[in-house]
């Protein structure tokens, strides 16, 4: 059994006008050590799902159904106090932005040590120096200094560094990273996602990455998400996804990378843009924008226009699409056809 | 921290001087103070010697440079009304005010922050949106009105009959809407004279009930004011990316609302509250004109009544002062809270 089971979670807003559904059937699992990549446009619904897992989520947000099974112990039902016990223990968080993470007033070193206190009956002094052990492995220059600082006299870098050694603390058996290296300077982007990297490996630390960065999800992650609209619509081992997308809305992301257009001409693009999700169109939430929604006539297919396709495993891969098939076979005879 | 110390007194300084400037400009144009210090039938003659000799008839800037030279001595001259230095009547009166103002702002901080801080936290609780409701009466009604309300109701006391007398639940619903009254609201009693020329109000029980009244009616617009402004800024810090990771972390709601929020609620409010503080001597006035509170308030209307204007320009530059004071120490305060000030007299 996986250390992480996600099945079927919907995520409501509630609103005045009725609720909004920011996720309905998400289904993911996470293994021990393993590393999950989840992708989509801004508002498709990945910092929900992750906020969710540990039931974060900002009222009238709310979780409406399914289950989120971590180490055989549910927690999409439980109380505060029994989440509080997971939360930074056993499944720890970073934030996007570093600058707005940590609490301007209080030191690093109090921000640490009341992690440890919250979950261990320990001394000032003992949290101290696990903390001051963590920030050594995140590479922190005189780290005795830091623990006494206030986090306006560090750099972003340093920051983001402080708050994956804060993620460690606990030795947790997951860590959910969302977006961990979009607010921070291109020259060390790659610099923190190495350090967190090697330490998730080091410690056997199961990762879930929230980013737009194909390329990182690419390079580093085993299993990856593609969201649309609130929905999975494919998942499946990286590897297969990147390198042959099966949904429609995959391959356009995929074929929206820079390196993926001629050198001189325009950028390619998915035409339209992502449906809000109080007004969501009807079957497919991605019809209108598909450009496989057509016939050979020329009209577009009922299936699309009104029923919200399920998932359909395809290979290693499961995809949310009515097409699937027909869009492997064509795949197939592309590829057959380069080849010939 | 010294530097800043000094850095402050020379700015406390400056505004001292523009105070000083301003208010003894006043006393060109706001009466004759002859007139109030001879009766009517003194002669013209008598009174052009007099003027002479009290020097009124000299240019604005001499006058000023020997009202600078004695106030740098703290001597602001005599009042006109109680033949007396105006610094004694000054210190005379400053108990009063001095202790009306600690016990109203004791009043809002008790009362501000966890009201503030329980509205911001349960924004949909019924006594949440009562505390709001409340609170927006409070700041529109004027303090002299909310003054004279409360004597109605609990130094007079009022009986109302608006359900049958003869009824035993009839009488006892009047007997809820009515009051009883019997709070003092005319002076401060009698208060015990500490350290020679203090008089304070704190040391019995008795002495405290003269306080209660005007200190609610003095609060009455600064309490409201205070818990609206608590709530907006711990609704916004509750918002806020910390907060979140501090769930995240794990920690405890109580650690989260009370140490990572509320010490960062707290800022602003500090900020505006040294201001309010002055501000609070000054709406000292109508409190304690009401409630006949013998303190600044009350002598600062009596001698602007009958111009007495070395009383004026003292009892101003008295409040100058405490404003410049308390200023002072809510900058040094929130240096002391907000670890990204560094009290070092230069910017960062």
């Amino acid at each position: 059994m996986a250390l992480l089971e996600v099945n079927n979670l919907d995520v409501r807003f509630a609103l005045r006008g009725g609720d909004v559904r920011a996720l309905r059937d998400v289904c993911f699992t996470l293994d021990r050590g393993e590393r999950l990549g989840i992708v989509g446009e801004s508002g498709a619904g990945k910092s929900v799902a992750a906020f969710s897992l540990l039931n974060l989520i900002a009222k009238p947000g709310y979780i409406a159904g399914g289950s989120i099974i971590f180490d055989g112990k549910e927690l999409s039902g439980m109380k505060d106090r029994g989440l509080r016990r997971v939360r930074g223990n056993r499944i720890s968080m970073i934030f996007q932005d570093p600058m707005m993470t940590l609490n301007p007033v209080l030191s690093i070193g109090e921000q640490m040590v009341e992690s440890l206190k919250a979950h261990r009956r320990i001394s000032t002094r003992e949290a101290r120096a696990i903390a001051l052990h963590k920030l050594n492995q995140v590479q922190i220059p005189s780290p005795e200094t830091r623990l006494d600082q206030y986090p306006h006299e560090l750099s972003g870098g340093m920051r983001q560094r402080v708050i994956i050694a804060i993620a460690l603390l606990l030795d947790p058996d997951i860590i959910i990273a969302d977006e961990p290296t979009t607010a921070l300077d291109v020259t060390i982007q790659a610099e923190i996602m190495d350090l967190l990297l090697e330490l998730c490996d080091k410690h056997n630390v199961g990762l879930v990455l929230i980013t737009h960065d194909l390329g990182v999800v690419s390079q580093v992650t085993q299993r990856m998400l593609v969201m649309y609209a609130g929905r999975v619509i494919e998942q499946g081992p990286t590897r297969e996804i990147i390198n042959g997308p099966q949904h429609p809305y995959t391959q356009g992301l995929i074929n929206a990378l820079p390196q993926m257009a001629t050198p001189g001409s325009r950028l390619n693009q998915i035409p339209g843009s992502m449906p809000s999700l109080s007004n969501l169109p009807s079957g497919c939430a991605f019809h209108p924008r598909c450009g496989f929604v057509n016939d050979a006539n020329g009209a577009p297919r009922k299936a699309c226009l009104d029923k919200v396709p399920g998932f359909v495993d395809s290979g290693n891969c499961r995809v949310a699409c009515h097409m699937v098939a027909e869009l492997v076979n064509q795949q197939q005879r592309d590829s057959r056809e380069e080849v010939l | 921290m010294i530097a800043f110390l000094i850095k402050r007194l020379f700015h406390a300084f400056l505004v001292m001087f523009v105070i000083s400037v301003i208010s003894f400009a006043i006393q060109d144009n706001l009466g004759d103070p002859i007139q109030q210090m001879v009766g009517q039938s003194v002669p013209e003659s008598e009174r052009a010697e007099l003027r002479e000799e009290l020097g009124l008839n000299d240019p604005f800037f001499v006058q000023y440079l020997r009202f600078a030279k004695n106030a740098a001595q703290f001597d602001f001259g005599y009042s006109y009304i109680f033949n007396e230095p105006t610094t004694e009547v000054i210190m005379r009166h400053l108990p009063a005010t001095l202790e009306l103002v600690a016990a109203t702002t004791l009043l809002i901080v008790l009362l501000s922050v966890p009201i503030g801080v329980y509205s911001a936290i349960k924004p949909r609780a019924w006594l949440s949106r009562a505390f709001m409701g409340v609170s927006i009466v409070g700041i529109s009604i004027p303090v002299f009105l909310t003054a004279i309300v409360l004597i109605q109701l609990f130094a007079i006391g009022v009986e109302v009959t608006p359900f049958p007398v003869d009824t035993a639940w009839g009488a006892w619903l009047n007997d809820l809407l009515s009051t009883d009254g019997g709070m003092p609201a005319y002076g401060r009693g009698n208060p015990v004279n500490v350290f020679g020329t203090w008089d304070t109000n704190f040391s019995s029980l008795e002495g405290l009930t003269y306080l209660v009244l005007p200190a609610i009616s003095l609060a009455s617009i600064m309490l409201p004011l205070f818990i609206r402004l608590i709530r907006a800024e711990m609704l916004e810090v509750l918002q806020s990316e910390y907060v979140k990771f501090a769930r995240a972390k794990g920690i405890s709601l109580r650690r989260i609302y009370f140490v990572h929020a509320l010490k960062n609620t707290m800022l602003p409010v500090i900020t505006v509250g040294g201001v309010q503080i002055g501000t609070l001597v000054a709406y000292t006035i109508l409190t304690e004109t009401v409630f006949q509170w013998p303190g600044m308030g009350l002598m600062f209307l009596d001698a602007i009544e009958r111009s007495d204007i070395p009383l004026i320009v003292t009892y101003l530059m008295i409040v100058g002062l405490i404003f410049v004071i308390t200023n002072t120490l809510v900058d040094l305060i929130y240096g002391l809270v907000n670890p990204t000030v560094k009290l070092t007299g230069k910017p960062a």
